[in-house]
C-alpha cells in the first residue's frame, strides 16, 4: 500500500527443480489423501489419511496463497517500522520475537471452540466437517485472520470496532460493536452450558473442577505476594495441584457422604457457573483471572501436544461413516440439514470471527516486522484448524452407537436408556445398555447418556487415545483429565469474556452516565458485571431447563453469530483493499465474505422460519402455545411452556438481528466501495504513514 | 556441553513465552532507554502494573 513496491515476500527463491518436485509431490500426496478420504467406502478408515490430508492442503495453503496474499495483495513491507518499533514503551507495544508472538497469539486464539463444533458436528459424518475445516481454514479463516492483522497493525494497533467506525462510517461501527457484545453473551452461555453438562450427577468432575478455583487464587497469591511474577513456578506448583485434583476426585467419588456434595442437576449447577461467574467478574483480576489463565494455557498447549503425539502414534481407525442419513436435517445432536449447518456447527477451526479481536488491537502491538505477520496471522489460524482435525479424530474413533447415545439428548432419544439405545440401534448405530454401562463404569461416571454439548464425549475419545499412548489404562483419569482440561480454559473464557463485555457496557453506559464510565467506581463495576452475568446466565439457564438439551438452540446462535462477526471483519478488510487501490485482488476477502453471508442469512432465515420444531424458533413457539390452548400437556411441562415460549421468542429475535447487523455491514461495504471506485468522497484511508524500520538493520534475528 | 546449551535455549525460550523474565527485559529496557529519568519500579510493583494493563482488552478467545 506504499507506493515504492515492497520486496516481494518471501523473497521470490529462485525456482530449483527439486524445489518444484517437492511441491509437486506434496500436492499430488494431499489430492492422493483427499481422493482417498472422499472416494472410500469400507466399514472404517484409518485416521492417517485425514492428518496427511491436512497437513498437505495447510503446506500448499501456506507455501503459496499465504505468500501471495502477503506479497500481492497486502503488500507486506518488511522495511516498513511496526507500531512496536515507532511506539516502544516498553508496555503495551514491545518489539517481540516472532515465535513468541507466535506462541501468545496461538494460545488466545485457541479456546474450546475447535475442540466442540467438530465433535458436534461429527453427527453428519466424519467428511463434511473436515473438508469443511480445511477448506474454511485455508480460503476463509487464515486470510481473515492474516487481513486483519496486516490492517491493524497499519493502523497502529486499532481494534476491529475502531477500524469499522474509522473506514466504514459511524453506521458500520455502531454495528460491529453490538454484534461483538451480543457474541459475547451467547458465547459465554454456550460454553457454561457445555461445562455444566459434563458436571450434572458426576461429583469426580464436579469437585476437581471446583478445585481449580482454589488452586488458581493460591496461584495468584504465590505470584503476587510470596514470589512475584514467578510465572513459572507457580504454573508448576498449580499443575501439580491440578494433577493432584483429579485424582483427589476418584477418590471423593468413592466416598459415600462427601460424594453427596457435589452430586448436582443440571439447573443447580448453572446457579452456581452463574454466582461464580459475577464474583470472577467483580474480584480483582490477580486472584482469580490472570494465575487461572496461566494454569489453563498451560495445560491447553500440553494436552493439545500430547493429542497430536497420541494421534500420530496410534493412528486409530475412524468408526464414523463418512456420511450419516442425519444430512437431511433429522439429527439427534442438532436439527439442521448439512447445508447450512455444518458452516455454523464448526465455526472455530475453520473460520473463526472472534480471532479479529486477537489480531485486532492486542497482537499488533508485539510485532517486530511486517515479514511476520503472515506465519503469525496465516499460520496461527492453521494451527487452530488442526486442533479442530484432531477434535473430529477423536469424536469420529468412538463407535457411532456410543457417540450418538452420549451427544443426544432425552428429549431426541428418549430418557430411559433402553429407549435411547433402540431408537439409537433403529438408525443403523448398534450399542447396547450394557455397553454404556461398561464404557461409564470404565470412565468412573454413573452414566454417559444425554451427556449433550461435545465435551463427555470428546473427553471419552481422548481418553481412550491418551490412556493406549500413554498410559496404564487409567481410563477413569485420563477422562476426567480431560474434563478438567476443558473446564479450565471454558472457565477462563468466561471470566475473561464477562470481564470484557463489562468493560464495554460501561463504555457505553458511561456516555448516559460519566461515573458508569470509570472502571475503578465500584458501584459502577457491580452493576454492569451483574448485568451481564445476568444476560449469559439467563441464557445459560435455559439452556439447561431445554427438553432439547439447550445445545440445539443455543450453539446454532453462537454459531451464526461467531460467522456474523467474520463477516464483519472480511467487509472491513473488503473496504479497506478497494479504497487502497486493490480492487482487482478484493476477492480474496470478498469471496469467503459472500460464502459467510450466504451461511449465516440461509441459517438465521431456517432458525426464525423453518416449520420443523427442532430448527424454527417461532414454530417451536406456537406448537407450544398450541399444546398449552389444547390442555395436552402434563402439570409440569405446563408450568415450563411459558418460559419456553418466551426464550424461542428471544432467541428468534437474536437470530433476525444478527441478520440484520450482517446485512447492514454488506450494505455500508458496499456503498463505500462503490462510491470509491465511481471516484466519490468516502471516509480516508486511516494508514499510519511510513516510516523507515530501523530494525532491519541492526536487529538480528534469533 | 552442546545438550547444556540447548537446554540452556529451551528455559530461555520457554521463560520468555511465560512472561517469567518480563521484569528482567523490563530493567534492561529501562536502563536502555529511562536509565535517566526515574528509578525503575520493584518486581512487586512491576508485576502488578503489568497484570492490570494486561487484562484491560480481549486476551482470549472461544
Amino acid at each position: 500500500m506504499s507506493s515504492t513496491q515492497p520486496p516481494s515476500e518471501p523473497a521470490a527463491p529462485a525456482r530449483t527443480l527439486s524445489g518444484v518436485l517437492l511441491w509437486v509431490l506434496v500436492a499430488g500426496t494431499g489430492a492422493f489423501a483427499l481422493g482417498g478420504i472422499a472416494l472410500h467406502r469400507g466399514e472404517t478408515i484409518n485416521s492417517a489419511w485425514l492428518l496427511v490430508a491436512a497437513l498437505c492442503v495447510y503446506a500448499i495453503g501456506y507455501r503459496f496463497y499465504s505468500a501471495f496474499i502477503a506479497a500481492k495483495v497486502l503488500g507486506i513491507d518488511p522495511t516498513r517500522a511496526t507500531p512496536a518499533e515507532r511506539f516502544n514503551d516498553g508496555r503495551d507495544f514491545v518489539p517481540t520475537n516472532k515465535w513468541v508472538v507466535f506462541g501468545h497469539h496461538f494460545a488466545a486464539i485457541a479456546g474450546p471452540g475447535p475442540l466442540v463444533g467438530p465433535t458436534l458436528a461429527a453427527q453428519f459424518g466424519y467428511l463434511p466437517g473436515t473438508l469443511w475445516i480445511l477448506i474454511g481454514a485455508v480460503l476463509g479463516g487464515c486470510v481473515q485472520d492474516f487481513v486483519t492483522l496486516f490492517f491493524s497493525t497499519r493502523r497502529d494497533g486499532r481494534s476491529l470496532g475502531q477500524m469499522a467506525r474509522d473506514e466504514l462510517g459511524p453506521i458500520g461501527g455502531a454495528a460491529a460493536l453490538i454484534g461483538v457484545m451480543m457474541i459475547m453473551i451467547i458465547l459465554i452461555a454456550v460454553l457454561g452450558l457445555v461445562v455444566v453438562n459434563a458436571m450434572k450427577h458426576s461429583p469426580w468432575a464436579t469437585s476437581t473442577i471446583a478445585a481449580t478455583i482454589p488452586i488458581a487464587v493460591l496461584v495468584g497469591l504465590y505470584m503476587r505476594n510470596i514470589r512475584p511474577g514467578r510465572v513459572l513456578e507457580a504454573s508448576l506448583i498449580g499443575v501439580t495441584l491440578l494433577l493432584f485434583a483429579v485424582a483427589g476426585g476418584g477418590w471423593l467419588d468413592h466416598q459415600e457422604t462427601l460424594r453427596g456434595f457435589f452430586d448436582y442437576d443440571a439447573t443447580h449447577l448453572a446457579y452456581w457457573i452463574i454466582g461464580y461467574g459475577f464474583a470472577a467478574a467483580v474480584l480483582p483480576v490477580w486472584l482469580l483471572l490472570a494465575p487461572r489463565d496461566y494454569l489453563s494455557t498451560f495445560m491447553k498447549l500440553g494436552t493439545i501436544i500430547a493429542l497430536a503425539i497420541a494421534i500420530l502414534m496410534l493412528r486409530p481407525d475412524i468408526k464414523m461413516p463418512a456420511f450419516t442419513q442425519f444430512i437431511d436435517g433429522s439429527g439427534p445432536i442438532f436439527g439442521g440439514k448439512l447445508f447450512p449447518f455444518v458452516f455454523i456447527t464448526i465455526a472455530c477451526g475453520a473460520i473463526s470471527g472472534f480471532h479479529a479481536l486477537i489480531a485486532s488491537g492486542t497482537t499488533p502491538k508485539l510485532i517486530s516486522s511486517e515479514r511476520d505477520m503472515r506465519m503469525i496471522g496465516y499460520g496461527g489460524m492453521m494451527m487452530e484448524s488442526f486442533v479442530a482435525i484432531m477434535a473430529m479424530i477423536a469424536a469420529t474413533v468412538l463407535d457411532p452407537g456410543v457417540f450418538f447415545a452420549i451427544n443426544s439428548p432425552a428429549g431426541a432419544v428418549g430418557a430411559e436408556a433402553i429407549d435411547a439405545v433402540a431408537k439409537i440401534s433403529s438408525w443403523g448405530f448398534p450399542v447396547t445398555v450394557e455397553q454404556m454401562q461398561n464404557l461409564a463404569q470404565q470412565m468412573g461416571e454413573a452414566s454417559l447418556f444425554a451427556r449433550t454439548g461435545g465435551a463427555p464425549s470428546l473427553a471419552v475419545g481422548m481418553a481412550n487415545l491418551l490412556s493406549s499412548a500413554f498410559g496404564a489404562g487409567l481410563l477413569a483419569m485420563w477422562y476426567h483429565f480431560a474434563i478438567m482440561f476443558e473446564a479450565l480454559f471454558i472457565l477462563t473464557t468466561l471470566d475473561a469474556g464477562t470481564r470484557v463485555a463489562r468493560f464495554m457496557l460501561q463504555d457505553m453506559l458511561g456516555n448516559i452516565y460519566p461515573p458508569l464510565g470509570r472502571t475503578s467506581w465500584y458501584p459502577g463495576v457491580l452493576l454492569t458485571s451483574g448485568i451481564v452475568v445476568a444476560a449469559w446466565g439467563y441464557f445459560l439457564y435455559m439452556g439447561t431447563i431445554d427438553p432439547l438439551g439447550g445445545i440445539n438452540s443455543l450453539w446454532p446462535l453462537f454459531g451464526i453469530s461467531n460467522q456474523m462477526l467474520a463477516a464483519i471483519a472480511l467487509c472491513v478488510g473488503t473496504t479497506i483493499l478497494i479504497k487502497s487501490g486493490k480492487a482487482r485482488y478484493a476477492w480474496v476477502t470478498a469471496v469467503p465474505l459472500l460464502w459467510l453471508v450466504i451461511i449465516t442469512s440461509s441459517a438465521a432465515w431456517q432458525k426464525l422460519f423453518s416449520p420443523d420444531l427442532r430448527i424454527g424458533f417461532i414454530a417451536h413457539a406456537n406448537d407450544l402455545a398450541d399444546k398449552i390452548a389444547a390442555g395436552v400437556l402434563p402439570p409440569d411441562k405446563a408450568l415450563q411452556a411459558p418460559h419456553l415460549i418466551f426464550n424461542d421468542h428471544l432467541d428468534a429475535l437474536l437470530a433476525a438481528l444478527f441478520m440484520l447487523i450482517n446485512w447492514v455491514m454488506v450494505f455500508e461495504t458496499i456503498r463505500i466501495s462503490t462510491r470509491v471506485l465511481r471516484g466519490r468522497t468516502c471516509p480516508p484511508l486511516t494508514e499510519s504513514a511510513h516510516e523507515p524500520s530501523r530494525l532491519v538493520e541492526d536487529w538480528v534475528r534469533d | 556441553m552442546q545438550m547444556m546449551k540447548l537446554l540452556r535455549k529451551l528455559i530461555n525460550a520457554v521463560r520468555r513465552l511465560s512472561g517469567d523474565d518480563a521484569y528482567e527485559r523490563y530493567l534492561q529496557h529501562f536502563q536502555a532507554h529511562h536509565a535517566s529519568e526515574a528509578e525503575p519500579l520493584n518486581r512487586k510493583t512491576f508485576f502488578k502494573l503489568e497484570q492490570e494493563r494486561k487484562w484491560n482488552g480481549i486476551r482470549r478467545c472461544c
